[in-house]
């Protein structure tokens, strides 16, 4: 009896182990689909109560960098007429960079920055007094008619500006920075150490009914 | 010729053995990496390049809204339209559509909901900036321009 127990003992076939495996295979290799979450990040402003006034902002001319997009995807740049975007992410950052007319903390930020970026410094009184809050501000207006792509292409550059600061200070380039998560304390570092004191100012303007 | 003997001899088949190893191997890359479509796309979806891309980390934070011309040209017309999860909606739509996204988060996280604009490069402005105008009005204002990747130069 055992020994009839033992004989029957039966063996799946895995010769064809294989080709169930493709199966499988074949049917997520149709069906995947990488995902991508990435993008362009832009916080908008808050709602406007009708019950207070919006809050009365004098900035001075030279401190706003004025970029408009019109219907037919072109630029207008500081009142500069051009067809296609060309050195404005390197204009953009002489323009953070000015230090036109610096008060004595912008001075302290001036003396901290890498040699880089001391030399982006024109010291313009025409171009923006200084890069932290109340100073430099890059505006986007676009027309009901721009592109979706002209825009993005527009805010990329103004972006990559930014970021190419940020990460210059913090000697990395800018890839590394924006590769930054935030996730452990080093990075997170890193990450307010390259953006100190120079907040992205970066305007966009809603488009003429 | 006992050299070429001895040369056949040593070119023995390569086994196959491990063969479904490999395809296993393989397969559960896949099953790891797939995310099976929740939703049909009922609009066109070209996404514009951009290089400045950023990550998000917490995926639980990101609600969808696809924005472009409406493949079903016949019943929906050639104007861009929006779409959130399966249905096509409108501008109004959108304050009630963000309220309950909210709803599925945990309060602590209520007001970091981001919201990924899926938007075709055909698209113009004005959709876009009347989408960002109800998402304020919606208190949403984490709004994440999906793009796919442009080698800087």
């Amino acid at each position: 009896m055992a020994s009839r127990m033992k004989k029957e003992a039966p063996e799946i076939p895995s010769g064809s182990m294989a080709d169930i495996a493709f199966l499988l295979l074949i049917f997520f290799l149709v069906t995947t689909t990488i995902a991508s979450d990435r993008g362009i990040l832009n916080i908008l402003p808050p709602k406007v109560d009708p019950n207070v006034p919006p809050p009365d902002i004098q900035l001075n001319e030279r401190n706003i960098f004025n970029i408009r997009v019109n219907m037919n995807d072109q630029l207008m740049v500081e009142n500069d007429y051009r067809d296609n975007t060309e050195g404005l992410s390197q204009e953009v950052k002489e323009f953070i960079l000015n230090f036109g007319a610096p008060n004595e903390e912008a001075q302290a930020l001036y003396n901290s920055l890498p040699p880089s970026l001391k030399a982006l410094a024109r010291m313009d009184p025409e171009s923006s007094d200084h890069p932290m809050s109340g100073g430099a501000v890059v505006s986007i207006k676009t027309d009901r008619g721009t592109g979706y792509d002209t825009y993005l292409e527009v805010l990329d550059l103004v972006k990559r500006a930014y970021f190419e600061i940020y990460a210059e200070r913090v000697g990395l380039t800018a890839d590394e920075y924006r590769a930054l998560s935030g996730d452990n304390p080093g990075e997170e570092e890193l990450r307010k150490r390259g953006s100190a004191d120079i907040p992205m100012a970066i305007s966009i303007a809603e488009p003429d009914k | 010729m006992a050299k070429f003997k001895k040369k056949n001899k040593a070119s023995t088949s390569i086994s196959v053995a491990s063969l479904p190893d490999i395809v296993f191997m393989l397969l559960f890359f896949f099953m790891v990496t797939t995310v099976l479509r929740e939703q049909d796309l009922l609009v066109e979806q070209k996404l514009p390049q951009a290089s400045q891309l950023q990550k998000l980390q917490k995926k639980s934070l990101i609600s969808y809204l696809y924005v472009g011309r409406p493949r079903n040209t016949a019943l929906y017309g050639t104007e861009p339209r929006i779409q959130a999860n399966d249905v096509l909606i409108t501008t109004n739509d959108i304050v009630l559509w963000v309220n309950q996204e909210k709803d599925k988060l945990s309060e602590a996280e209520r007001d970091q909901i981001t919201i990924s604009l899926k938007a075709d490069r055909e698209v113009k402005m004005g959709p876009i900036s009347d989408i960002q105008f109800e998402l304020r009005e919606a208190d949403a204002r984490r709004v994440l321009y999906a793009s796919t990747v442009k080698a800087t130069d």
